[in-house]
Order: structure tokens, then C-alpha cells, then sequence
């Protein structure tokens, strides 16, 4: 899928040529062949679709028509097995389209398929899915990060040309650095979520990924938007006046980035991560983009914060699976009690049953003050940290590696969770606060790609798109992963 | 609804310090001025709405098919969200005005979890702190005169599926689940523990639909509309919990035998436990259903799928859509009809009757149809178990028939009777008096008959020459008997002693 590499505006010359159909054909192929597993279900139905663009029975408009797109199994598909990655939804077909996946079709795009991921997304290696753990297309005995690792691998290896994910922790930006790609998590509100399958409600987004800033940028312009349906979310042209809130006499002076030294300073940090986040801030700055160290003081708090929001939330969230409408049922006979708690027994894998009865821990009497309450207080704090150095220090973005560290081998962490919630410790904060953040590769070692993660103010996400152009541009590191295809 | 104002950059949750830890609230169960304790809370379903509390679904399912008025969001499809219906919360929010609750500066959503197989989410989207308005108060008549009785908060909530049991709980194999009532609106309304006696509860549940009915957000002859559970105890003594009653006197009934049941357990020094009940209907008991031990801890949380509300901003306008109240018409009618207390009291609990009075009023003297509304034609309805609208009587029908009592063309004891048969076969009351003969005999007619009887009775006529005022009585109801009833008894009594 050489080429793949001219992105979505290069697939327009495939459509003109008639080429759609044996392009998508190609790529079905190609997924069926491959060995990464970063699918769960591949959708044959695309290549009809292919075909009737190329026949001309679709009218020929739309920002993604043909282009193949992947998408996260916890992302709600008319008529296409929606299934978390859970045996619990093994077989589950919804009725409805989440409104982004409405979006894209009304914009001509085609879903080649529904990627692979935690179970229930939860996870930062895709290894806890109930159909095996997806390969990394760099280094197959890697993990390719997650929870949306299926769509990291799927647009690393060209095996799609953009996909979606979601972020509740850093689930689409950590596969992105461990895949090499481009992922854009939203400010939340920015994108509906309405069709998502919930984990955790008041911290989840979802996110574009390519192998491009641009193409990130124009599947993220395309989900982006006020929906009825979901009433966390916000209108464009409620986010345009908060862009404009900030632009006073912002074209006069130089881009500023803020660089979180104090979280650098951990020795558990890979020292080429390091390295290479350094060496990018270093050319940022040969391009006139000046840096500045900061702190945000409470951001230690942000792991142990966000853990206890997260399964709270996910112990509330994930109480319909009980097998009585859809997915996994058992063939006994047993009072109601009994039932529900025997498919959530056999129908939970054990990642999710951990932090259900930890969120349900968190919630209860005599507890709830102790930790939800606590965890929301801290929230509330680092909220203000960020808003507040943002302000004082006019930065356009802070960056952050993404990940602390380079990829893992598979079954590395998988055994020792607190160690994998650790890793999560440059994404956690941004999704704590709501705001955007992007990861784009800023380096290799060992043959493993390395990526840095831009933070923005809310709603500003041309701010940390515009920086990350600029370094695609006079870098390399982003290309490379172009070698994939 | 809140997010068209102002952009809001991020769901932010109300001062933390303002959230107070959920334990359970200890209600003040002691008394000293009085034996027994009842508070009430009443689930209220708004189905004068056109749509569910946070879905497009009908809310007229009452005559439908079972899983017919359903989508994604009230089936808690995984990845749907609640949309809140902007007008349930206008609606609760006129309740709770009304009820004289001050509404709070921002209202917010919690999720009470538990699991039950009606409830989809394995969560009911409900209110915790935070609720839509605190502190109201409604005044009902009780047997010692007026007396408040305070409103401790009125919160929005959604409804639960409707299980059933085919052939009965007992003996259906299976459980089904109809999903037409999940997402419902409910309002929940809690009293304090201020009410002093079973039939104190009646009346302030009567006074509340009144309200409600004034109001016109629910019907409340749908099934389920109204739902109750009532709390009671005796003074000292532990409170008891009666969940899911349907009517104001099932209410009475069942507070009656539990006030009976702590009784009777006091005497034998039994300590009452804290637990919930039901209340059988048909063999007018309760039955334990679970106690304080087996209680869930619904582990609530905010709702993160629904943002904050600001909703005291909406508060001037809605206020303005109050319509007059009960206690306010009765002030009115009293003021401006000049008619008796009781007679305003009665007209007034009833919408439909209050209105039905005034239109009446414009052509009858106001006194004599007060009377004849309030004492008769309400009597009758309740007697039928039908209300105004639903009678034969209608408001023009009734003119009619006042306006030939009012000339004395018909004696107060055929107005019954006439009442009666129009509600019962909805004829024209001109027929029915012609046919049953209610006009009044023509007053030579009576002279006749008086004179008639005088002849034929000589030793009553003869006894009442003596004093005998029993005589009298006598030969009125020999009159009366031959005139079938029609002629005016103070008519005759004046032409007997005349003639006499
Ligand atoms: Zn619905």
C-alpha cells in the first residue's frame, strides 16, 4: 500500500482513476494476511462499497470518499459486531451508528473494520483482549501500546489509511508513540461521544490517528462538533470564541512551549525517550519556537486521582453488561441475582473485574468521601495548575514525552499493574484536565519509534496542531513510518 | 440547555467543600407531640409530557404493546446518552414552586446504582445533594383545622421497565420486562416526617394532586401515575417503610395497619425494626420485604453524562406560568361568590369542578349552585367513581335544571333523582322530567289534594285541632304520597292549616 503514503488528499487520484474497489479489495487482502491482529473484525461489505464509487452509483463528494477507515470495537456500528474486546459483547450487533461513524460516512469515508484493543479499553498494551493482543508493526515481540493499539498498528502497517480510537488515560496516544503515528486525543467536548461505549464518562474522548498531522487533522475536523445526543459537548462556534478569547497580540510574539522538567527528573524514565523529546524542544527552538521550564505542582497527584475517577466511573458504567439483551448469556436456568452475576463472572476478563470492584470500592458508603471526593478535589487542582501556567507563562503547548518509556515486550507488564498504570503518567493529567494533546515521533531507538506529546489549552487544538506541522516539516521522524506500508 | 449561554470549557463539578458525605440521613424520628409519625414520598410521573426524560420515545404508551415506545438510550444500549428533556425539568420546577420549595442555584444529576432487571443501566439516573428545590410547604385541612406540612426536597428522576409476571408473581416461570416505561419522568416529592395520623396522609395526598392537577403535568387516572411509599413510626420507636402504593386510601389503609402492627409489637415489648414493607392491597396487610441489613448502598455519584444546571435563572418565567392555586381560588370564590367555606373548599380541590362552578355562576345565583355542586353533584361523582368531564352532566344541563329549581318548578328531592338519571343515561333533562313527571303539581292541584285529604282523615285533622303536631306531619305525607312527591312540603303545611 505504497500508496497510502500521499495520505487522504493522494487517495482522491485513486477515486478518479476508478481505483477504489481494487484498492480496498488489496487492502482487505492484505489485513486477512496479516499477522499483526490488529482487527477483530474485517468488513468484506467495504469493497461493495468501493465498488459502487467506483461505478459511480454514490455521488462523488464527501472529505473521505473511498478512504478506508479502522475503527475502535468500543465505537458503536450499525449492523458491524461491536465488542470491546470483551467475550461479554462477543456478538453484539448495535442497531445504531455513533454519530461520529455517521459523520464519516455522510463524508464518503468507508469502514474497513473493527480494531482490536483492551478489553472494555482498559489497558495500555492491547494484551488484555479477549481475541489475543495485537502485534507492534515495528518489532513483532513488542506491544503496540494501548488501549486503541488495533488502530495504532492498523495505520502504522498501512493496513488503513486513518483510524479512530479513544483516550480515557492516554489509550490514543501511548500506541501512537509506540507505533510511530500521529494521534490527536480532543479537549473533551470537542468530539460527541455519543455511541462510545462508556469506561469512564467524564474523562473519555475520542481521537483521530494517521500517519500525518494533516490527515489526524481532517478526521478530527470531520468528528468534531456539538451533538444533541451528547450534551458534554460544545458547539464550534462556542470553541471558536474561546480561541479568540486567547488571541490577543498572540501574532506578535514568538510560540512558546512549556517543557515539564519536573516530571523529567524521575530515574525511571527511559533515557532515549528523554534524549529525543530534549532533541526535538532543541530544533523547536532552532525554529524559533522558544521553551521554558515549568512545573505544575499537584501532577503528582494525577495517577492515584485519575485511577479512582476512572473505575468509579467504569463500575457505574459497566453494570448493563448482565447479559439479559445482548452479548454473552449462559444456557441456565438461574434467578435474576444469580445470572447477572455469573455472566459478569465468566463474561469479564480480569483487568476489567479489577477495576470494577475497585471503582465499587471507591463509591461506597463510608469510602466515597475518602477517595471519589478526594479524587475529584485533585482534579479540580490540577484543572487550575494547567490554566494557570498556561495563562502566566503564555505558552502555546507543554510538552512531554508521551511515554516514559519504549515499547514493552509483550507480557512484560501485563502481570504487574501497578507498574503499567505508572507508564501512564504524562498522559493521565491532560485527560484529568480535558484538554487536547497530540503525540507525533520524535525519535527511534533500537529500531522502536519514540514520541512526544503536545499539550494545548481547551479547545485550542490548532495551537498544538500548527507546532506539530512545523516539526513534521523540518524533521524526519515522522516519514518513517512510512517504511511500514 | 445550559451550554448555549456561556462556552463552557470543561464539565466542572459544584464546590467540592458543598458536597457533603453520603451517609444516611437520620430522619427526626422523635416527636413529643405526638404517638405516631408519618413522612411521605410520592413519585409523581410526568405523562403529560410528550417525550421521556432523556430520549424522543412517547411518553402514550399506557395502550401499547409491550416494548413499542423504546430506543438505544431507554433500552441503556451500551454507547447511549441521556439528552435531558428541557421541558421535565420545567415542569418540576412549576411542582416545586408551587409547593412553595426554594429552588436551588445549581441542580445536578447522580447516578443511584444498584442492579435489578428493570433497570437497564444497572443505574437510575436520579438526584442526590443537589437536588431541584428544598424547603416547600402545603397547607392541608386536617380535623383540628389548617396545618403545614413542609416539603423536604422535590428531585427529577427517571422511571424503571415495568416487570411482569404472567399469571401472577407467584406462578410465571419467567419474568418480562417492558420497557415502555423506562425513562419515565418521575418527580420524586418528600415530606418531612410532619404528618400525626394515617388519615392526615390521605388528606395531604389529595391535596397534593390537587396541586398537581391545577398544574396539568400528569394524568393522574393513568396506571402508575402516582406512587407512594410512606414511612411511619411511633414516638421513640422504630420507622417502617411502605414502598409502591398506588392510591391515597391504599396509603391510609396500609399506614393504619402498620400504626396497628408497632402497636400491638410495643405492647409486647417488641423493639420494631428499621425495614421495608409492602402493602398488599387486595388483603389490606403489609409484608416484609427487606430489612435495614439488606439495604443496598446505591454508591451515588454525578452523572458525568449531564452537565450542570443553572435553573434559578429559569425561575421568573415559570413562576409566571403558575396558574391560581387551590387555596388562593378558595380565598377568590369565598371573596367574590360569597359562598360558604365549605362549599369553596370542596369546589376548589377539583380543577375541573372549580371551573365548572364559574361557568355555572355566570347565570345561577353562585349560593345555590355552590350548594347544589358541592353537596350533590360532587357526592354523586365520587359515588360513580367518574369525574366531571367524564359525567353526562354537563355544565349547560346543568343551568338548565338549576334554572327550574330556582323558579320552583322542581322540588329539591326530584333535583336529586334528575341528577342521578342524567349522569346515569346522559338524556336531556327536559325529557327526563316529563317523563318521570318532576315538574311540580300547579298549586289549584295541591289545594284539591289538600282539601281531599282533610275529608278522608278526620281524626288526624282532629288530633292536630288538639296540638298534635305528629298530625300534621301525617297529613303533609298524605299529600305528598298523593302528588307523588311533587308538590313543596311548606306549600302544603300552609294550605293544611289554612283549610284546617
Ligand atoms: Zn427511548
Amino acid at each position: 500500500m505504497k500508496s497510502f503514503k500521499r495520505g487522504i488528499e493522494g487517495f482522491k487520484d485513486i477515486v478518479n482513476n476508478g481505483e477504489t474497489e481494487e484498492t480496498i479489495s488489496k487492502l482487505i487482502d492484505k489485513i486477512n494476511k496479516s499477522r499483526l491482529n490488529a482487527f477483530i473484525t474485517i468488513r468484506k461489505e467495504a469493497i461493495e462499497d468501493a465498488k459502487k464509487i467506483d461505478k459511480g452509483e454514490v455521488e462523488r463528494k464527501g472529505r473521505l470518499l473511498g478512504v478506508p477507515i479502522a475503527v475502535k470495537d468500543n465505537i458503536s456500528t450499525k449492523g458491524i459486531e461491536t465488542t470491546c474486546a470483551s467475550k461479554m459483547l462477543k456478538g453484539y450487533i448495535p442497531p445504531f451508528d455513533a454519530t461520529i461513524i455517521e459523520k464519516l460516512k455522510r463524508e464518503g469515508g468507508i469502514i474497513i473494520g473493527k480494531t482490536n484493543m483492551d478489553e472494555f479499553a482498559m489497558g495500555s498494551t492491547t494484551e488484555t483482549s479477549f481475541f489475543g493482543p495485537t502485534l507492534n508493526p515495528w518489532k513483532n515481540d513488542r506491544v503496540p501500546g494501548g488501549s486503541s493499539g488495533g488502530s495504532a498498528a492498523a495505520v502504522a502497517a498501512g493496513e488503513c489509511m486513518v483510524a479512530l480510537g479513544t483516550d480515557t488515560g492516554g489509550s490514543v496516544r501511548c500506541p501512537s508513540s509506540f507505533c510511530g503515528i500521529i494521534g490527536i486525543k480532543p479537549t473533551y467536548g470537542l468530539v460527541s461521544r455519543y455511541g462510545l461505549i462508556a469506561y469512564a464518562s467524564s474523562i473519555e474522548c475520542i481521537g483521530s490517528m494517521a500517519t500525518s498531522i494533516k490527515d489526524a487533522e481532517t478526521v478530527l475536523n470531520i468528528i468534531s462538533g456539538k451533538d444533541p445526543k451528547d450534551s458534554t459537548s460544545i458547539s464550534l462556534e462556542d470553541r471558536e470564541k474561546i480561541i479568540n478569547n486567547h488571541k490577543t497580540d498572540k501574532s506578535k510574539r514568538k510560540k512558546r512551549i512549556g517543557v515539564l522538567t519536573t516530571l523529567f527528573n524521575d530515574n525511571s524514565i527511559d533515557k532515549d525517550v528523554l534524549n529525543s523529546v530534549w532533541n526535538a524542544i532543541y530544533k523547536l527552538d532552532d525554529l524559533g519556537i522558544e521553551y521554558k521550564e515549568i512545573d505544575l505542582p499537584n501532577i503528582r497527584y494525577a495517577l492515584p486521582s485519575y485511577y479512582i475517577i476512572s473505575m468509579s466511573e467504569a463500575s457505574s458504567n459497566l453494570a448493563r453488561f448482565d447479559g439479559t439483551h445482548y452479548g454473552f448469556s449462559l444456557d441456565e436456568e438461574l434467578n435474576w441475582d444469580s445470572t447477572f452475576s455469573k455472566i459478569r463472572k465468566k463474561g469479564f476478563g480480569r483487568e476489567v473485574k479489577r477495576r470494577v470492584l475497585m471503582g465499587t470500592f471507591a463509591l461506597s458508603a463510608g469510602y466515597y468521601g475518602r477517595y471519589y471526593l478526594k479524587a475529584l478535589k485533585i482534579r479540580s487542582m490540577i484543572i487550575d495548575d494547567f490554566n494557570n501556567i498556561f495563562d502566566k507563562e503564555k505558552l502555546d503547548t507543554i510538552v512531554t514525552p508521551t511515554m516514559p518509556y519504549k515499547p514493552f515486550r509483550l507480557g512484560e507488564k501485563i502481570d504487574d499493574p501497578v507498574s503499567m498504570y505508572l507508564s501512564d503518567i504524562f498522559t493521565v493529567p491532560v485527560n484529568l484536565a480535558g484538554l487536547p494533546s497530540l503525540n507525533i515521533t520524535c525519535g527511534f531507538s533500537e529500531g522502536l519509534p519514540i514520541g512526544m506529546q503536545l499539550i494545548g489549552k481547551a479547545f485550542c487544538e490548532p495551537d498544538i496542531i500548527d507546532i506539530a506541522k512545523i516539526y513534521e516539516l523540518n524533521t524526519n521522524y515522522q516519514k518513517k513510518v512510512w517504511e511500514l506500508f | 440547555m445550559h451550554n448555549d449561554e456561556k462556552p463552557r470549557v470543561f464539565q466542572s463539578y459544584p464546590e467540592i467543600e458543598d458536597l457533603p458525605m453520603h451517609e444516611n440521613p437520620q430522619p427526626n424520628e422523635i416527636n413529643p407531640d405526638s404517638d405516631v409519625i408519618i413522612g411521605l414520598e410520592i413519585h409523581v410521573q410526568l405523562n403529560k409530557l410528550k417525550s421521556k426524560l432523556f430520549c424522543g420515545c412517547s411518553t402514550s404508551y399506557h395502550n401499547s404493546e409491550p416494548n413499542t415506545h423504546t430506543c438505544p438510550v431507554c433500552l441503556g444500549l451500551p454507547g447511549s446518552l441521556p439528552a435531558l428533556n428541557k421541558k421535565a425539568v420545567e415542569f418540576g420546577i412549576k411542582v416545586a414552586l408551587a409547593l412553595e420549595c426554594k429552588l436551588l442555584d445549581q441542580t445536578l444529576f447522580y447516578r443511584k446504582n444498584y442492579f435489578y432487571p428493570d433497570l437497564p443501566k444497572g443505574y437510575q439516573i436520579s438526584q442526590y445533594d443537589f437536588p431541584l428545590a428544598k424547603d416547600g410547604r402545603v397547607t392541608i385541612t386536617t380535623d383540628a383545622g389548617e396545618k403545614v406540612i413542609r416539603i423536604n426536597r422535590v428531585h427529577i428522576e427517571e422511571d424503571p421497565a415495568k416487570l411482569m409476571h404472567i399469571g401472577g408473581m407467584g406462578h410465571s416461570k419467567y419474568t418480562l420486562v417492558d420497557y415502555n416505561r423506562s425513562g419515565m419522568p418521575l418527580l420524586e416529592i418528600v415530606t418531612e416526617p410532619d404528618l400525626r395520623s394515617p388519615k392526615e396522609a390521605r388528606r395531604f395526598l389529595d391535596k397534593l394532586r390537587s396541586i398537581l392537577d391545577y398544574l396539568d403535568v400528569f394524568d393522574g387516572n393513568l396506571e402508575g401515575a402516582m406512587r407512594i411509599d410512606a414511612n411511619i413510626s411511633l414516638k421513640g420507636g422504630g420507622r417502617t417503610e411502605v414502598k409502591n402504593i398506588s392510591s391515597h386510601k391504599g396509603v391510609e389503609k396500609a399506614l393504619l395497619y402498620e400504626k396497628t402492627r408497632h402497636k400491638n409489637l410495643r405492647m409486647k415489648n417488641i423493639h420494631i425494626k428499621r425495614e421495608t414493607r409492602h402493602y398488599d392491597e387486595q388483603r389490606g396487610i403489609t409484608i416484609l420485604l427487606r430489612t435495614k441489613e439488606e439495604e443496598e448502598d446505591y454508591r451515588y455519584f454525578p452523572e458525568p453524562d449531564i452537565p450542570l444546571m443553572n435553573v434559578k435563572e429559569w425561575e421568573t418565567r415559570l413562576r409566571n406560568e403558575i396558574p391560581e392555586l387551590p387555596d388562593a381560588k378558595r380565598q377568590r370564590f369565598i371573596k367574590e361568590y360569597g359562598i360558604k367555606e365549605e362549599h369553596a373548599r370542596s369546589l376548589t380541590s377539583d380543577i375541573a369542578i372549580a371551573n365548572y362552578f364559574e361557568i355555572i355562576s355566570k347565570e345561577i345565583d353562585p349560593s345555590v349552585a355552590a350548594s347544589w355542586i358541592a353537596d350533590v353533584v360532587k357526592g354523586e361523582l365520587n359515588y360513580r367513581d367518574i369525574n366531571i368531564k367524564e359525567s353526562n352532566l354537563t355544565a349547560d344541563k346543568m343551568i338548565r335544571i338549576l334554572k327550574k329549581f330556582v323558579l320552583g318548578e322542581i322540588t329539591d328531592r326530584n333535583m336529586v333523582e334528575l341528577i342521578r338519571e342524567i349522569i346515569d343515561s346522559g338524556k336531556d333533562p327536559e325529557e327526563i322530567i316529563k317523563k318521570r313527571g318532576f315538574g311540580k303539581v300547579g298549586e289549584d292541584e295541591v289545594l284539591l289534594l289538600v282539601k281531599k285529604v282533610i275529608e278522608e282523615n278526620p281524626d288526624a285533622v282532629k288530633d292536630y285541632r288538639n296540638k298534635n303536631d305528629k298530625a300534621l306531619n301525617y297529613l303533609v305525607g298524605k299529600v305528598m304520597a298523593l302528588s307523588k312527591g311533587r308538590s313543596d312540603p311548606k306549600e302544603v303545611i300552609n294550605l293544611l292549616r289554612k283549610y284546617i
